[in-house]
């Protein structure tokens, strides 16, 4: 329910929380900005200004290495995304939906072990399990981690999401004679579209910045951006890693803009 | 029999007893099918690994720490009893405590403002707003952090120039400004779906009845916040107890603490067993909490 | 519906693990099959090998002969390649090898010995290795590596003798050495006056230490640090003896009020920034940095310095070796006889700032760096005992690992 004018704060208050509001986005963004700025400056030494060059987004497309770790981390986190979407909102529907089916208990309680275990335990059973089982470390073993932690993820947001809607929305559905897919593709699925992409997006990000995991069950040549970040920064903090980073926080920024913009246009035709 | 009927916990006397239960069975089974590849993938790569991980914390360490299928023995779980890993885990313990507290304090102020905006298209672009710096990857984030905060950092001679600190870079202060800038979505997010699905009629009602501002805030507010304070405080304090690569670049790597401990095991100690044993403990820990939460109440994450 | 759906899953599971195994994947664009063979080599075609254990592979290879494409392991920024070779103003070793042998080089890198050996350990297939000494003992002791074919190596002969035999595998039975360094004492001259040499009180005696306390850095690595404090205190840092070690855990306890930090990355960077002053690390990491901070009108040299201390410090060689597991053993034999050339031995010198065991390499070895005896430090050091090698501790490491975190924690 939206704010009413009864229950709104005084306006002193207001403008404490307004300030306090600003000054927690100027916290998260400093050294967001710091990374972004130096990236375009000349001096090698990240933190010293140089002058206004592009020089670091051009060795950054010239490194091999790097459009390498690059392309392995955008073609996991694609997949991995994709599919731990899929089967986690699956997941979310199977638990919310229906109550009484064999295991479920079970399910619930396996769904969200992912979310809590540690890092390096996760890494390193599934390093164990690929050896085991000889599936190839690199790229496959990759995406293959990945997903089993993201299916939790993506479930939980679609779960809280689902928690909100009204059911009676896909009653009156089924009382107009739809079928249960035409229920779902028409309402369901466009009611926790929200939670949908809200899930995905998580999903992507936890796949895009994932280090411990990735660096045990990689491959020859698989190496990921942030597992290659991981090693480069140790050694030679140059503001080409900076260049990186912008790029991709622009790639994000632009896809998140696009989602919502999509998202607009459903609303206004839908 | 319909999802509405099930939910409010209905028992009406049916009027066809066995097409409901056909029903009812083919729903079952639904509900399985819509499950089933979620729960096929996670047992095959999740709970079967899991379940060799425990194996392997009974097993013995080879020379060059991996576990040897024999000479199976309880070594690794008694040495959890030793004081130094009880230091280490009690260390941690306050860590998150700490952490998540702070990230109350901080998020909540801020979770409230975002969800009382008014215009709903206001708070989806803030909430937004707050989550892009996290798309940007987590190290670079961290060593950005620590550029600001050693001896050149702005941070620094800000603090320099007002007199109110000096350099920052590999205290105890750092450490929580890392962990609180890397945990604060987690408190924001939950804290505002729940503010804002908040009853503002009853706070209205409230004020109706004469309640200050504050008053209707600890009476009204707060407590039907709670379960976004809850889910918040979950989703801060599991990953901080197993957090280590805040600590130790923005620390300097003077304490030890769950989690570089466990990567001690599976690295430069060479001694899986012991890992393996230390994980599922505090796994098992962490299950214990949540069940504890689900168990008062709580509903999702 | 639900069929739908599982039809949707199961097709987009099957299009992934089409395309999703890829360890072919190459970082080069070197066109595979280039062959303008370098003089005094040659690159014939890849012989269908038989189908027997990877030992008698490796025994059966040429000088010269590859099997395929090369996956070399190696730690970061430990071989000139790219833009980082360009930068330090040294030949591109790998775009060398590719040209020489006409076969890909892969490069996979790491930041410890345990990433490296727990990957081995697991089988994968990396065809080459650079494990430090200790591991190297670790690994062959646990069958995980290969004996070198020294027929496939002439260059084995350029080896200095002083590493012909070492302790950590005789007679370079599996590895062959890469680089060796010293770990030591990185300071400021502003705090630190070496003329009378460095002891390890800088960092361990609070007297010393009184004007700069906080602007002090250890390695984060047990082996290194408990070795600075075993040494400091006249201890082997190879000692297994309980009370020396715990004597060494509580020295760093009681030194953790003094530091900026335990770092094993970017320590050196810490020095050249003066967040501190001095620092405990590796030769060739301290000299790197000094000579990236000189300009034309700056040398670095003046202000910092580098010393082994008098109590004495560990020198290390880091080696190559081969897994069991590897595939093209063949290409990693030519790999090794490739880096034991003078040139490209001198050429790796040249970019890292450690020093190397070839002797061949000597002449194509810039001046400064075969004249510092940071890098080169008099050859009686390695006899006397100043600089001690770290050794497999066995069983002890577990020792090692709890005195390290109780001094920590």
């Amino acid at each position: 329910m939206t704010l009413n004018q009864g229950a709104a704060a005084r306006p002193w208050v207001d403008r404490i929380l307004a300030i306090n509001g600003w000054l927690v986005f100027a916290f998260l963004y400093l050294p967001i900005l710091v990374v972004i700025v130096f990236s375009f400056s000349a001096s090698p030494n990240v933190g010293i200004w140089g002058g206004f060059s592009l020089h670091w987004y051009d060795r950054m497309f010239g490194n091999e290495q790097l459009m390498n770790a690059l392309r392995n981390s955008l073609w996991v986190a694609a997949w991995s995304t994709v599919i731990s979407t899929v089967l986690g909102t699956a997941a979310a529907l199977a638990i919310d939906r229906y109550r009484r089916w064999l295991g479920r208990g079970v399910f619930d309680a396996v769904l969200y072990l992912p979310v809590i275990i540690p890092d390096v335990t996760m890494a390193v059973m599934l390093l164990m399990w690929f050896t085991q089982v000889n599936i190839t470390l690199g790229r496959l073993s990759i995406i293959l981690a990945h997903i089993a932690f993201n299916i939790s993820f993506v479930a939980i947001v679609v779960r809280a999401r689902l928690a909100n809607m009204d059911p009676a929305m896909e009653e009156a559905a089924a009382d107009l004679y739809a079928s249960r897919w035409q229920a779902f593709r028409r309402i369901t699925l466009p009611l926790i579209m929200p939670g949908v992409l809200g899930g995905g997006l998580l999903a992507l990000t936890l796949s895009l910045d994932d280090v411990v995991i990735t660096s045990l069950v990689q491959g020859p040549g698989s190496a990921t951006l942030p597992v290659y970040v991981f090693g480069l920064i140790k050694r030679s903090v140059t503001p080409e890693i900076n260049a990186v980073s912008t790029l991709m926080l622009a790639a994000s920024i632009f896809l998140v803009l696009a989602s919502l913009a999509f998202q607009r246009r459903g609303e206004r035709s839908g | 029999m319909t999802i509405l009927d099930e939910r409010e916990g209905n028992r009406e006397t049916a009027v066809n007893p066995k097409l409901e239960r056909r029903a009812r069975r083919r729903d079952a089974w639904r509900g399985f099918f819509h499950a089933a590849p979620a729960y096929l993938y996670l047992t095959l790569f999740f709970t079967l690994p899991l379940i060799i991980v425990f194996v392997f914390s009974f097993a013995s360490r080879g020379r060059t720490g991996r576990p040897l299928l024999e000479g199976w023995n309880i070594d690794s779980w008694t040495r959890l009893f030793e004081p130094l890993v009880r230091t280490i885990a009690l260390r941690s313990f306050w860590l998150a405590v700490l952490n998540t507290a702070l990230c109350l304090l901080v998020g909540y102020p801020f979770a409230y403002w975002i969800a009382t905006r008014r215009k709903q298209a206001t708070r989806n672009i803030l909430l937004v707003a707050v989550l892009i710096p996290f798309w940007s990857n987590f190290l670079v984030r961290t060593y950005a952090w620590r550029m600001l905060l050693d001896s050149d950092g702005y941070i620094t001679q800000f603090g320099e120039m007002t007199g109110l600190w000096g350099r920052l870079l590999f205290t105890v202060p750092a450490v929580f400004l890392g962990l609180l800038y890397g945990y604060l979505p987690f408190m924001v997010l939950p804290l505002y779906a729940a503010i804002e699905r908040l009853d503002w009629s009853l706070v209205e009602a409230g004020r109706d009845l004469y309640a200050s501002g504050a008053a209707a805030f600890r009476r009204i507010t707060l407590p039907l916040s709670r379960p976004g304070i809850v889910a918040g405080s979950i989703l801060v304090f599991i990953p901080s107890l197993g957090a280590y690569v805040t600590p130790d670049i923005l620390g300097g790597a003077k304490t030890t603490l769950l989690g570089n401990y466990i990567v001690t095991q599976f690295g430069a100690a060479r001694n899986w067993p012991f890992g393996s044993s230390i994980s599922g403990a505090i796994l098992i820990v962490m299950l214990a909490v949540t069940v504890f939460y689900f168990r008062s109440g709580g509903r999702t994450l | 519906m639900m069929k739908r759906m599982l039809i949707l899953v199961a097709a987009v599971a099957l299009v992934a693990a089409a395309c999703g195994d890829s360890t072919d994947e190459t970082t080069t664009t070197a066109a595979a099959g280039a062959t303008t063979a370098a003089p005094g080599t040659t690159a014939p075609p890849a012989t269908e090998p038989p189908p027997a254990g990877p030992q008698a592979l490796a025994d059966a290879c040429e000088a010269g002969q590859t099997d395929g494409d090369l996956n070399l392991y190696n730690w970061t920024e430990y071989l000139p390649y790219g833009a980082a070779a360009e930068d330090g103003e040294v030949d591109d070793l790998k775009e060398a090898f590719e040209a020489e042998y006409g076969v890909n080089l892969v490069i996979t890198e790491y930041e410890s010995n345990e990433a490296m050996l727990a990957q081995i350990d697991a089988g994968v297939p990396y065809d080459l290795v650079v494990p430090s000494d200790y591991m190297v003992t670790v690994m062959k002791n646990a069958g995980l590596l290969l004996k070198l074919n020294k027929a496939a190596i002439p260059n084995m002969a350029n080896i200095d003798p002083a590493f012909s035999n070492p302790p950590y595998d005789a007679g370079n039975e599996f590895s062959a050495p890469y680089q060796w360094g010293t770990t030591g004492i990185g300071f400021s001259y502003d705090v630190i006056d070496d003329s009378e040499g460095v002891s390890w009180g800088v960092i361990f005696d609070p007297a010393m230490n009184a004007d700069y306390a906080g602007q002090i850095s250890l390695l984060d690595d047990e082996r290194e640090t408990m070795g600075a404090a075993l040494k400091y205190l006249g201890y082997s840092l190879n000692t297994t003896d309980e009370a020396e070690v715990n004597e060494a855990a509580e020295l760093i306890a009681a030194t953790k009020a003094n530091l900026a930090a335990f770092i094993s990355a970017g320590f050196e960077d810490l020095l050249v920034q003066g967040e501190t002053v001095v620092a405990q690390g590796w030769n060739g990491d301290f000299l790197g940095a000094y000579d990236a901070a000189s300009t034309d009108d700056y040398d670095a040299y003046e202000d910092f310095g580098y010393a082994i201390p008098v109590e004495g410090g560990a020198a290390w060689v880091d080696t190559m070796a081969i897994p069991a597991t590897a595939e093209h053993p063949c290409t990693a034999l030519a790999f090794i006889n490739f880096m034991l050339d003078a040139e490209n031995g001198a050429t790796l010198t040249n970019y890292t700032y450690y020093a190397s065991p070839n002797m061949a390499s000597q002449e194509f070895i810039w001046e400064e760096i075969l004249e510092d005896p940071s890098i080169y430090p008099p050859a009686e050091m390695l006899q006397d005992g100043s600089l001690e090698f770290f050794s497999d501790l066995g069983d002890f490491t577990n020792m090692y690992s709890d005195a390290y975190a109780r001094a920590k924690s």
